[in-house]
């Protein structure tokens, strides 16, 4: 260890392991991964999310999962949730649209009003 | 793949024992098993502190807290929560006030009143991965005190804090620090005290599974102020795992240069080695241990000239507790003011305890100096088992006194404890209720100092096994009037003439149970009554007649057969044969036996 530039250069690295467990996250992005929703493909949604967001770099959002919404007929069901925002509820994911959804609303603060089921005053 | 949960589970010594390890295993089958192995990642942490709820599994990025997991359980989790998103609700923590579900563990009113500062990792990292501690700021401290800050500079920044010893006696840190820099030598050490010898106590234990590097940072700094190169961490052998992590974490520390030479390319050279002790609780006692890291027989000696003048090989050494060290790099981050504004006038920043004995929440807490015991143990501890009352706590282990509930909001500081005739210590907490003999205790403890006592000094070989002896005496029946004041005046001699601490602080127990109990000796003595109902020797068991029903039972759970009757004759004890050990109280289906203490009116 030569200097403080090389302790932060292992610092960074070593802060994707942990983010996890110390990440301040603005924005909750809430997959429901009830039976139904697992049969519709809910995993690969959730794993895309969790894949573009590391990829992205995007410290301040949260992956998460919850149990069966109650909205079976548009499974798989994602939820975006920010502090002071209606909560934003997509229906039937896929990958790809996940893709959209992160680049367009987590990214860019744009609701791709098309995938939207519904909208949840907070 | 990256991953979307990771699964903490607590390997702390309580977790351990109620089988954390097996509930690891099961749980990384489960998980291959369910196709999640690239999703989630199992990590194993050091003690999370409330061992009461244990084993306990803490999921993120939720902040899921499971208690008293079992094996069978950990299906369930699999497959409801880790797969599907759903906790399993009969395991989470419930609040004993409102009966509501408690997810967040942060929510939990064990952790809410805490303030983690020596504890901020422990049971949140790997205790053995030397990235997940820098992760979180790891050597940033070290880094900082040597690119960044003379010797004096980082002594400043200690004084500032107001950092004191948590081994004990509160010795201002920078103080140590300080002779230890100034001493002559051409070679200096720093020693840390992680003998731990106190019954009952496990935070610097815990500290070092849970975080060593955090003591190894801590050291390195104090080896650059002090101008030392070399080391060393005395453990008692009895902490297999806590010696482990150690060296692992030395290793690994050394493989990336934060130990070894020119550290930082700043010129310091620091290298750290483990010591192993044999457990005997005198080589806790500074001058012992020190010895006894010598090779020598670890017997202390009459100080001056203490450790920083003259210590190993008759070298400058500093030597601190762990808990001490653990504190020094997050003042160096933070400062020293931000350190200072924490805790009382005399004390800053926080303490870590131990609670243990009639207390709901057995565990580790760190809280603020300045907590009132009050808050410590019933807001943290929730208060004694079954609603019964607490009645005095023991503050700073065998060394240390009791405080009575009459003192229970008083905000703990070094100072407050001492003027209650308690101490610091290291921070074992031991609740007592109505249940407990003062006595009884005071003799427990009293045990514990003679039989650890070296021999050296007469006033501790010869003058505490005189008390125990009386208090032997006084526990079953044989007491005397005077034997109180000849306990008071036997402990004050010996504390004023003991070669060391040990010694000079063994009576304590006695003197302060004296003090505020007084009343209990009294009647042991005066009544041979023991109300809390423990001396055996005090008790008389007799069969009511008109309860009994004469079906033996009783009799046949008689070890000594001092139990007459028949079916359908009322049976009678023999008193004089009894030797009390209370099989047929607890057998008598019909309560007929009845349990009294003192003489009978
Ligand atoms: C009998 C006896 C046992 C002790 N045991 C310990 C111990 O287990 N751990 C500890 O840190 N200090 C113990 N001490 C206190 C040490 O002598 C010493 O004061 C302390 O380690 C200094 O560190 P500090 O300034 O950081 O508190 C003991 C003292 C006595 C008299």
């Amino acid at each position: 260890m030569k200097n403080l530039e090389e302790l932060r250069k292992l610092r960074e690295k070593a802060q994707k392991n942990i983010k996890l467990r110390s990440q301040d996250a603005k924005i909750k992005v809430v997959v429901g991964m009830g039976t139904s929703g697992i049969a519709a493909g809910a995993r690969e949604v959730l794993n895309k999310f969790i894949n573009e967001i590391n990829e992205r770099d995007l410290d301040d959002v949260m992956v998460t999962q919850t149990g069966e919404k109650g909205m079976s007929s548009q499974e798989p069901i994602v939820e975006i949730r920010e502090e002071n925002k209606p909560t934003i509820v997509y229906g039937e994911m896929n990958p790809d649209k996940v893709e959209e959804v992160v680049e367009k609303h987590i990214v860019n603060g744009k609701v791709v009003e098309e995938y939207v089921v519904s909208v949840e005053e907070e | 793949m990256a991953q979307r949960l990771n699964v903490l589970v607590c390997s702390g010594a309580s977790c351990l024992s109620s089988g954390s390890i097996e509930i690891k295993k099961k749980m990384l089958e489960e998980i291959k098993k369910a196709g999640l192995e690239d999703e989630i990642r199992i990590i194993e942490t050091g003690c999370m502190g409330p061992c009461e709820l244990g084993p306990v599994i803490l999921v993120y990025p939720d902040e899921i807290l499971y208690k008293k997991v079992k094996k069978k359980d950990v299906e369930e989790i699999v497959e409801n929560h880790f797969l599907k998103g759903r906790p399993v609700e009969r395991l989470l923590y419930k609040s004993p006030e409102t009966e509501k579900l408690i997810k967040k563990h942060e929510e939990i009113d064990y952790f809410k009143k805490q303030k983690k500062i020596v504890l901020r990792n422990c049971g949140m990292i790997d205790p053995e991965s030397l990235e997940e501690y820098v992760a979180l700021d790891g050597y940033e401290a070290l880094g900082k005190a040597l690119t960044e800050m003379s010797r004096d500079e980082v002594l400043k920044e200690i004084e500032t804090s107001g950092l004191r010893g948590r081994g004990g006696a509160g010795f201002p840190t920078h103080l140590k620090w300080k002779f230890t820099k100034d001493a002559e030598g051409d070679q200096k050490f720093v020693v840390c005290n992680a003998d731990e010898g106190d019954p009952g106590a496990f935070m610097d234990r815990s500290v070092v599974e849970g975080d060593p590097h955090t003591v190894l940072e801590g050291m390195a700094i104090a080896g650059y102020v002090v101008g030392a190169s070399k080391g060393y961490i005395y453990v008692r052998a009895e902490y297999p795992l806590a010696i482990e992590r150690l060296r692992k974490a030395i290793k690994d520390a050394k493989e990336y240069g934060f130990l070894g030479e020119n550290i930082f390319d700043s010129g310091f050279d620091f290298d750290l080695e483990v010591r192993i002790g044999a457990g005997a609780f005198v080589c806790g006692e500074e001058t012992a241990l020190i010895h006894s890291i010598e090779g020598k027989r670890g017997t202390p000696r009459p100080r001056p000239p203490y450790p920083s003048i003259s210590g190993l090989w008759e070298k400058p050494t500093n030597l601190n507790n762990v808990e001490t060290y653990a504190n020094v790099r997050h003042i160096i981050l933070k400062g020293g003011d931000w350190f200072a504004s924490i805790g009382t006038e005399s004390s800053k920043g926080t303490k870590v305890f131990a609670l243990s004995g009639d207390i709901q929440n057995t565990g580790l807490a760190e809280v603020p100096m300045g907590t009132t015991i009050n808050e410590l143990i019933y807001d943290i501890g929730g208060g004694a088992p079954e609603g019964k009352e607490i009645k005095a706590v023991q503050l700073g282990g065998p060394s240390g006194g009791c405080i009575t509930k009459e003192y229970f909001d008083t905000p703990i500081d070094y100072e407050s404890l001492t003027e209650l005739g308690a101490m610091m210590g290291s921070g074992g907490v031991i609740a007592m209720s109505q249940d407990t003999c003062m006595v009884n205790t005071a003799k427990f403890f009293l045990d514990f100092n003679t039989f650890e006592s070296c021999g050296k000094c007469t006033p501790c070989r010869v003058g505490l096994k005189q008390m125990y002896k009386m208090l032997d005496k006084i526990t079953k029946g044989e007491g005397e009037k005077g034997d109180i004041d000849k306990l008071v005046e036997l402990g004050e001699s010996i504390k004023k003439t003991a070669l060391c601490g040990l010694g000079q602080t063994a009576p304590n127990p006695v003197l302060s149970t004296i003090k505020y109990f007084r009343n209990e000796y009294r009647q042991h003595i005066e009544n041979k009554k023991c109300s809390a109902m423990v001396c055996t020797d005090l008790l008389t068991y007799t069969i009511d007649p008109d309860k009994c029903k004469a079906c033996t039972l009783c009799a046949q759970n008689c070890p000594v057969d001092c139990i007459d009757g028949e079916r359908g004759v009322v049976h009678e004890i023999r008193e004089d044969e009894c030797i009390k050990c209370g099989n047929c109280y607890d057998v008598c289906p019909f309560d007929a036996v009845i349990k009294t203490t003192g003489e009978l009116e």
